[in-house]
């Protein structure tokens, strides 16, 4: 308990005291993180919808496949970027191993499942309701698309809040990937490891405070910026 | 609108790509939790205008990542593995830069009463007489090489040994904190047991032995196998390190005024 207790004391004065290697990696776990977001949204969102009102032969065994790699294992992720990226792997030559960007490559592929599956389970109720007025206007299926996304916007900001979720959290992949380098690839998680490993468990505890207060900063900030959950809308 | 992400996209991929003289070299998880990076890597970027970015592994990770090309050198502790690593190819030499020693740490009541042993060997035999708890790193690296050559120099086979012998496959820290936790035996390297914050009723319980010293070496990954590594820095790090000023921070490093490591790189 007495260990918590510091912990909280010590991400109050690292916050208060604006200290400069936590606002550094502070910074890069939301860099690489928001990055990651924009990615996997761009790609998982219309992939979710697409599969909601597309039918075709294996339809099933893909969004079960997408169930399935919502638990994909960070650190075997992880293993798989850092195998395709390192110089002896195929992606060598680009010498991205090590660097914020291969973190990226890697939260991209850990969330977008995730994200496109939440996306997909929306949409398949959307589309119930929606089906047969987008039909009977006769409308393309990339205005289908468009329509549907327009119209569960709220529920897609769930998904993809969780998917940041999950990104600002993870640490097996990104230690693998980027090193935990000091002023190159250290993030806020990778830095807990660190300091849990030194026994320092307050400090370790109050990046650990700081990240959370992040987390919910970022997610405060989207539904103010979005107009979500207010008065009169929805 | 499509367009215009993908530009901003590239702009921040562009960002990222954008460094100075960048060296990076892989190091023991032992060298780094004893602080002395944190002396050292200022002065090589004042000296040398080198950055050297860490990447702290054990030294079996260190030289995998020494074989694959990436990292450019690498900073170990475990004999063997490194002549394997220059006979296979990988690395252009080993040089050694400076020791320091291991330490078994236990819990303070000492139920296998290892402050009245004689020699490491005598304090391993003991430990497996009383059938006391010892944590073992268990993740291949120097100071599990160590371990396990120390158990095979008192005669014994860790792989007989029945449930008080804990594998935890983890870093010197996290080791640390098991071994607190069961209140058990474990052989940490001097510098990580002084730096460790969690240390609750655990004690330092034997040391000096010759045979618990700690030799590091560094190795620059082979240009001919990876053309692309920096070995112009590499050997510019490899004069450095084993020149006048690191001898003045190696040997004049303390904590809590204790001396930790000892600079013996031959000039050449």
């Amino acid at each position: 308990m007495n260990d918590i207790l510091q912990g909280l004391v010590s991400a109050f004065w690292l916050v208060v005291t604006f200290d400069a290697d936590l606002v550094e990696i502070s910074l890069r776990s939301l860099q690489v993180s928001l990055s990651a977001l924009v990615l996997a949204s761009a790609i998982a969102i219309p992939l979710g919808t697409w599969l909601a009102i597309r039918r075709f032969r294996y339809r099933r065994a893909t969004i079960a496949l997408l169930n399935a790699l919502m638990g994909l294992p960070p650190v075997v992720v992880g293993l798989i970027v850092y195998i395709l990226l390192s110089r002896s792997g195929p992606f060598g030559v680009l010498g991205l191993l090590f660097t914020p960007t291969a973190m990226i490559i890697a939260q991209v592929i850990i969330i977008t499942p995730l994200i496109a599956s939440i996306t997909h389970q929306a949409m398949r109720d959307l589309w119930a309701d929606y089906h047969d007025l987008l039909i009977s206007l006769n409308a393309s299926k990339r205005d289908r698309i468009a329509a549907l996304i327009m119209d569960g916007r709220r529920t897609l900001l769930t998904a993809s809040l969780a998917g940041f979720g999950r990104a600002i959290g993870e640490v097996g992949a990104i230690m693998i990937v980027g090193g935990n380098i000091d002023n190159a690839t250290r993030v806020l998680t990778t830095a807990i490891a660190l300091e849990t490993g030194k026994g320092d468990f307050a400090l370790a505890l109050a990046l650990g405070f700081v990240l959370i207060a992040l987390a919910i900063a970022v997610n405060v900030l989207i539904h103010v910026l979005s107009r979500t959950e207010r008065a009169g809308r929805w | 609108m499509i367009k215009r992400l993908a530009i901003a996209l590239a702009a921040m991929l562009m960002a990222f790509a954008a460094q100075a003289e960048v060296l990076r070299m892989a190091v023991t998880t032992s060298f780094h939790n004893s602080g002395l990076s944190d002396i050292l890597l200022p002065a090589i970027a004042e000296d040398t205008a080198i950055e050297v970015q860490l990447l702290v592994v054990g030294t079996g990770q260190a030289i995998r990542l020494g074989e694959a090309g990436d990292v450019d050198a690498i900073l170990v502790h475990s004999r063997k593995a490194e002549e394997a690593f220059v006979e296979g190819g990988f690395g252009t030499h080993r040089r050694e830069i400076m020791y320091n020693d291991f330490v078994v740490i236990g819990p303070r009541v000492d139920p296998a009463d290892l402050q009245s042993a004689g020699s490491v060997r005598d304090a391993l035999t003991r430990i497996q007489d009383a059938k006391a708890d010892f944590v073992s790193r268990g993740d291949d690296s120097g100071t599990h090489k160590k371990e396990l050559s120390l158990w095979g120099a008192a005669g014994l086979d860790p792989k007989t040994f029945g449930g008080w012998y804990h594998e935890v496959g983890a870093g010197m820290g996290a080791s640390l904190n098991t071994a607190t936790g069961l209140g058990a035996y474990t052989l940490s390297d001097r510098a990580s047991w002084l730096n460790f914050g969690n240390r609750d009723d655990m004690a330092l319980l034997f040391a000096g032995d010759e045979s618990l010293n700690n030799q590091y070496a560094y190795l620059p990954v082979n240009p001919e196998r990876h053309p692309h590594v920096n070995a112009e820095g590499a050997g510019k790090l490899e004069a450095w390190l084993t020149g006048p000023r690191a001898k003045e921070l190696i040997d004049g490093y303390t904590i809590n005024g204790e001396t930790l490591f000892v600079f013996n790189a031959k000039p050449r």
